[in-house]
């Protein structure tokens, strides 16, 4: 069984997000992880390989830095990784997408594997989008998965409770938290790593222009969110307080 | 930013033991505490994920004589606010596993230290003795010959995992009128007729970590367990503090780093005449000279550990960063403690536990007396 993963390098969940003095994020000095959910993906690709005969490969779109995500793919289990650098040019879900679509096109796979979205901008877009391109079916925020004689048998969450799907291969599985609990790499999976392929490619080797991948969606300006204000504590008794909280809800929040 | 010393992979390795000791050590430091142990299950969790294994080659189930990959270890470990955590897991591979390893037969290896990476087996290392502690050769626990067995008798005190450990490589007077020339190692294991955990020992700080007072009455060990030759055994012991004064020397300043972190947040919350605590020159000078102190002990620190991990001569550099780095666990804990002021003194607040745990650092693993006298020792020859 071939199984892909797309993953994203995201900021650590605990980096402070400031603005450079151009305005843009700064990202100067923050430590760099994978994504959370591509965790997730990458750890039931590994299991869906120890449950039977497989190889895993693990694609990211990135700048050079991004090789450690993929390394610690690699020093989970993964068998190979390839990685696109763009080079310099800013990227939307669009670019991402076609870009993983073309260098996936070009793979054997059965399944691929990716988080429901990234930590970072959170726009749970690049996996659809790359089954829509590919032509074949994707589940979304997946919390249980079965593979058995071509199918996939998916529990997806839904409002209010969860849905199971069963899909025939290959398919795009997007993986929620809850799916697995992703394992450490070891001392020796990560000396291993090292060894493992790793596979670097430009645009140019997709045969990718810049035009092709523009983004369509141009980030304009950032800004940092307002500081959380105090809350208010109401005083008083239980039925007074409760008349004041639905005046000040009415005429300062004016929320009902 | 990564310190030079390191490479890719250790700085890998590092992710890895943060996010394991985040999620499945930190949440339960205080629970562990309380009791006065951690569970066994740990050294079986951290011998899985290979951490027991980092300073051992692959045949016996490690992956690489690796000093450097064993310091992130014992560092980020040291991060669980724990001290008494890292102590026993460190234990078992720090001080008790080299010795077998090093200077053990191939037998004791399969048998001891195969399981010691595992996580199966838990080791401790006796040596002090309730009338010899700095003063290692005037040791008084005999081994007498008889055969093809030693019969062991004496005691020995303040060992860490002492009380549940599978085995004790033990510190014993082979030849007792021979002086440090006398003393030999054996592997003592758990249940052996005539060895008994006298008391579990209530400690300031460690708590949890299990420390044991021992007792040996007409022991008999098989032969087979003494480690090496016989009479080397001050000679061992002397190898293998290097390692343990560093892993020490790391572990304090990784927990002054924690106890620096608490009081800065500590004084970014606190109000006082209106102001938070972290406006205050009075403070902000103190953390700024904590910071200094930290940086400067890990500095000679990783100094001590790039000579000892380069194969050349740590003795001097090992004892300085030992006495330095521990002494600075100790200032900084306390001014932590002091920057938190009536809740510093307080059960609740993690800081009295770095400050009881840090104070045992000048005193194990060779007192800060000792070590100077170390040094000195090399200066005037």
């Amino acid at each position: 069984m071939k199984i892909l993963v797309c993953l994203k390098q995201t900021f650590d969940t605990e980096a402070k997000i400031t603005l450079d003095s151009n305005g843009k994020i700064e990202r100067k000095g923050v430590s760099l992880i994978m994504n959370p959910y591509d965790e997730f993906a990458v750890e039931e690709a590994l299991r869906i390989k120890e449950k039977g005969e497989g190889e895993v490969t693990v694609i990211s779109v990135g700048g050079q830095q991004t090789q450690d995500a993929l390394r610690q793919a690699l020093a989970m289990g993964a068998d190979k990784a390839v990685l696109v650098d763009p080079g310099d040019v800013e990227l939307d879900e669009y670019s991402t997408a076609t870009i993983l679509a073309k260098v996936i096109s070009g793979m054997e796979y059965d399944i691929i594997l990716g988080g429901f979205r990234a930590i970072d901008d959170g726009s749970a877009q690049v996996a659809g989008r790359v089954a829509e391109i590919l032509n074949i079916p994707v589940v979304n925020v997946v919390t249980k998965l079965e593979i058995e004689n071509g199918k996939a048998v998916a529990t997806r969450e839904i409002e209010g409770g969860s849905e199971v799907v069963e899909v025939s291969l290959p398919a795009v599985i997007t993986a929620q938290k809850g799916l697995n609990e992703p394992r450490y790499p070891s001392m020796k999976g990560i000396m291993k790593a090292k060894k493992k392929p790793m596979d670097k490619k430009s645009l140019a080797d997709l045969g990718l222009d810049e035009s092709q991948i523009a983004a369509k969606v141009k980030a304009i300006s950032f800004s940092l969110p307002e500081a959380r204000k105090a809350g208010k504590v109401i005083p008083g008794e239980a039925a007074e307080a409760a008349r004041e909280l639905a005046r000040l809800l009415r005429e300062e929040a004016k929320v009902i | 930013m990564a310190h030079w010393l390191f490479q890719e992979e250790h700085e890998m390795l590092r992710k890895s033991v943060r996010g394991w000791v985040e999620k499945e050590i930190k949440p339960h430091v205080e629970e562990w505490e309380q009791k006065g142990e951690f569970p066994r299950e740990l050294f079986y969790r951290a011998g899985e994920l290979g951490f027991l294994g980092l300073t051992y080659p692959e045949v016996y189930g490690g992956s690489g004589e690796d000093y450097l990959a064993g310091a992130v270890f014992v560092e980020e470990l040291a991060r669980c606010g724990s001290a008494g955590v890292a102590a026993g897991l460190g234990a078992s591979v720090v001080i008790a596993g080299p010795q077998i390893y090093k200077f053990g037969s191939e037998e004791l290896k399969q048998k001891f230290l195969v399981p010691t990476i595992t996580g199966e087996k838990i080791g401790a290392l006796g040596i002090t003795e309730p009338n010899a502690g700095s003063d290692v050769a005037s040791i008084s626990t005999t081994a007498r010959d008889e055969g093809d067995h030693y019969v062991v008798n004496g005691s020995k005190i303040f060992i860490t995992n002492g009380v549940r450990a599978d085995y004790v490589v033990t510190a014993v007077k082979t030849d007792p009128a021979a002086g440090y020339k006398g003393i030999s190692l054996l592997v003592i294991e758990k249940d052996t007729p005539g060895f008994t955990v006298a008391k579990k020992l209530e400690k300031l700080g460690w708590n949890a970590s299990d420390t044991g007072e021992l007792v040996f009455e007409d022991c008999r060990v098989p032969k087979a367990n003494l480690v090496g030759k016989e009479n080397m055994g001050f000679y061992y012991i002397m190898q293998n503090f290097a390692w343990e004064r560093l892993v020490m020397a790391l572990e304090a300043v990784a927990a002054a780093e924690l106890a620096l972190e608490e009081a800065i947040r500590y004084a970014q919350q606190r109000i006082q005449f209106k102001r938070p605590l972290s406006k205050f020159q009075v403070i902000r000078h103190k953390l700024a000279d904590m910071a200094s102190w930290i940086e400067t002990a890990r500095s000679l620190t990783y100094h001590a550990l790039s000579l000892f991990a380069s194969g050349e001569d740590a003795v001097t550099a090992v004892a300085m960063a030992k006495v330095y780095a521990c002494e600075t666990a100790n200032r900084v804990a306390d001014e932590a403690l002091q920057i938190h002021g009536g809740y510093g003194y307080m059960m609740e607040y993690p800081v009295q536990r770095y400050w009881r745990d840090a104070r045992v650092g000048t005193i194990g693993g060779g007192t800060t007396e000792i070590m100077k006298q170390i040094i000195v020792n090399r200066l005037i020859k």
